[in-house]
């Protein structure tokens, strides 16, 4: 049994996210080969080779991969997958635009956000927004996964020496081309490899009252997410959404602020290990799901909140 | 040019499904039945695009049991002009729906494909970019915008960074995402207009498709249980339990 996992990465650096999806690589057992395509992407492939689950780093630096288009790498992993039973990748937006292509160009099933490995061919996987866990068992020869990452717990990154080969195969499909790109710039952690999260809803009003949030987000060294309602309505950015078709988050502490706890939202994050929820109606759903309830102003609690911390 | 849009009927999200005591499915008898809300902005981004005259037809299909074909009603109350039922019984993989879907592409030869990110049931996320490999098309994921130039289209895409924005040749495939548009609701006129619009009904033999099983469910269940919690009296309560009961934050 043998494992190719791709690689989550901007060329610059290795994702985190990378290192979960091995993890449930080490699970299905066997050896792990590791795929970083990109373009200019040598010094990610390098820093792969230190994870010591890895035996081998494939290195596919081209210009045609540099912004890992679908239709150009999806031709690349399923070329490379010839000489290997399973494909992994972490359930990231990267993951899930390219991983279906490559399984049909396969004419195999794609196994999406599994959540556990529970044999070589049986995993388990949340379907209606996490409301049901499906056990699902693949027939196929090739089995084509996507990981949930917040359910696999990270592999060290250091202490291995895997070897790096470079991939020469090119594929440019002639199909798409990359226009730009607006990567949101912020200090504080990824939302979701964060330890702790802070997220705001419909009833913080507007954006700027996502200071209020802010200031406790620095004294935690917390990252900021929020509901759709509050994406909808222009408080903050589309990759703060939180929820089953937004990020998927599990920190050690998530605080929802303002949230009312649609199933979609608590779809997110509903597998944090400790849950506040600041809301001033206490019938709110989001109770229901929190260790810690706050009925309360949010307006009062959160300055409150800030100065005692 | 003309566009075609996938569109499947799945549990209303307003439901919170359950699975069953024994575990075998989840209990869908007497569930509110919808169509898959990325669908609708499927065909609500199809209908603005002929709204703007870039595109003169719009087929809506949708593929599974006759009861589908109420939603194929109700995208052509939103403004599709004709629809394609692709009979089959039971719930097909999406791989299985991508490869039915190339059938009416290979049929009707449309310059746009375009389906939702997700269905809401299977939250699988998978059968536009199946469907972009067999048809051998570009894809446009996570769109939450599009501009179409002649035979170019450019996607605005929602991925975990931010935004992208790519080129895709035209035929495309592209897959909405919540922000795209926001869905009209259909005037009873409509309603009954859409009662008289043409809908075919076809089989997979139609398209020497045939269907496969890669993924069986094995069983259902509940998700773990989370303890009951408490309500905290006031701030200076919750950030002692955080602290001395959590251990969360120091
Ligand atoms: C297909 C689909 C997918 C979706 N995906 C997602 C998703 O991924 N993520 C997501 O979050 N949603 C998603 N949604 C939307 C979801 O159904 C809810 O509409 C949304 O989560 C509501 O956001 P909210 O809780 O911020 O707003 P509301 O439901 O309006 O709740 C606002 C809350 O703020 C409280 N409040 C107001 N003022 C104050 C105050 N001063 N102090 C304290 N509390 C206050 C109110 O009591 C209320 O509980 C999706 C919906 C659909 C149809
Ligand atoms: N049975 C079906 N009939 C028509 N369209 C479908 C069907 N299943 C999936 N689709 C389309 O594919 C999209 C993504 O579905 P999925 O890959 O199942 O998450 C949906 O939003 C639909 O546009």
């Amino acid at each position: 049994m043998n494992t190719l996992v791709i690689a989550e990465h901007d060329n610059a650096e290795l994702k985190p996210a990378t290192l979960n999806a091995l993890a449930a690589a080490e699970k299905l057992g066997g050896s792990i080969e590791l795929l970083v395509v990109g373009g200019g992407c040598g010094a990610v492939a390098e820093t792969a080779a230190a994870i010591p689950s890895v035996s081998k780093v494939h290195c596919a630096d081209k210009p045609s991969y540099e912004h890992q288009l679908a239709e150009n790498v999806s031709l690349l992993i399923a070329e490379l997958a010839a000489s290997f039973d399973n494909v992994v990748a972490p359930a990231t937006t990267f993951g899930k635009n390219v991983m279906p292509r490559v399984a049909a160009l396969l004419d195999v099933a794609q196994i999406s956000d599994i959540i556990s490995v529970e044999s070589a061919d049986t995993f388990t996987r949340p379907i209606y927004a996490g409301n049901v866990i499906a056990t699902v068992q693949s027939s196929d020869a090739k089995k084509v996964i996507t990981v949930r990452t917040t359910a696999f717990d990270a592999v060290a990154d250091t202490g291995g020496s895997a070897e790096v080969v470079a991939v020469d195969a090119d594929h440019d499909a002639g199909l798409s081309s990359f226009v730009s790109e607006e990567v949101a710039e912020s200090d504080r952690p990824e939302l979701t490899a964060a330890s702790v999260v802070i997220s705001g809803g419909r009833g913080m009003q507007n954006g700027e009252n996502f200071a209020l949030l802010e200031g406790i987000a620095d004294k935690l060294g917390a990252a900021i997410g929020a509901s759709r309602a509050a994406v909808d309505a222009g408080f903050v950015p589309n990759d703060y959404q939180v929820g089953q078709t937004g990020k998927i988050v599990a920190p050690d502490l998530y605080i929802a602020v303002g949230i009312s706890g649609a199933i979609q939202h608590l779809a997110g994050m509903k597998d944090s290990k400790v849950i506040v929820a600041i809301n001033k109606d206490e019938d709110a759903p989001i109770f229901q799901v929190a260790d810690y309830g706050l009925v309360a102003d949010l307006f009062q609690a959160l300055p409150e909140l800030e100065a005692s911390l | 040019m003309k566009a075609l849009v996938a569109v499947k009927r799945v549990v209303d999200y307003n439901v919170k499904v359950r699975a069953k005591a024994d575990g075998s499915d989840v209990e869908l008898n007497n569930v509110k039945m919808a169509i898959n809300p990325f669908c609708e902005i499927a065909v609500e981004e199809a209908v603005r695009l002929k709204e703007a005259g870039t595109v003169e037809e719009i087929v809506v299909v949708s593929i599974g049991e006759k009861a589908c074909q109420e939603q194929i009603r109700t995208a052509l109350a939103l403004g599709a002009d004709r629809g394609i039922h692709v009979e089959v019984d039971g719930k097909p993989e999406p791989l299985e729906v991508a490869k039915l879907l190339k059938g009416v592409v290979d049929k009707e030869q449309p310059n746009l494909v375009i389906l939702g990110k997700q269905s809401i049931d299977g939250d699988n996320n998978q059968t536009g970019q199946m469907l972009a490999a067999l048809t051998n098309m570009a894809q446009g994921t996570f769109a939450s915008e599009i501009k179409i130039d002649g035979d170019k289209m450019n996607v605005t895409r929602e991925i975990d960074g931010g935004m992208q924005t790519i080129s895709l040749s035209l035929p495309a495939i592209v897959t909405t995402d919540l922000r795209l548009n926001e869905p009209r609701y259909a005037s009873l006129p409509n309603i009954m207009k859409a009662k008289k619009k043409p809908l075919d009904v076809v089989t997979p033999a139609d398209f020497g498709v045939e269907i496969q099983t890669h993924v069986t469910q094995l069983s259902v269940a509940p998700p773990p249980e989370r303890a009951a919690g408490i309500k905290v009296e006031d701030v200076a309560q919750l950030v002692d339990k955080l602290k001395n009961e959590a251990k969360v934050i120091s």
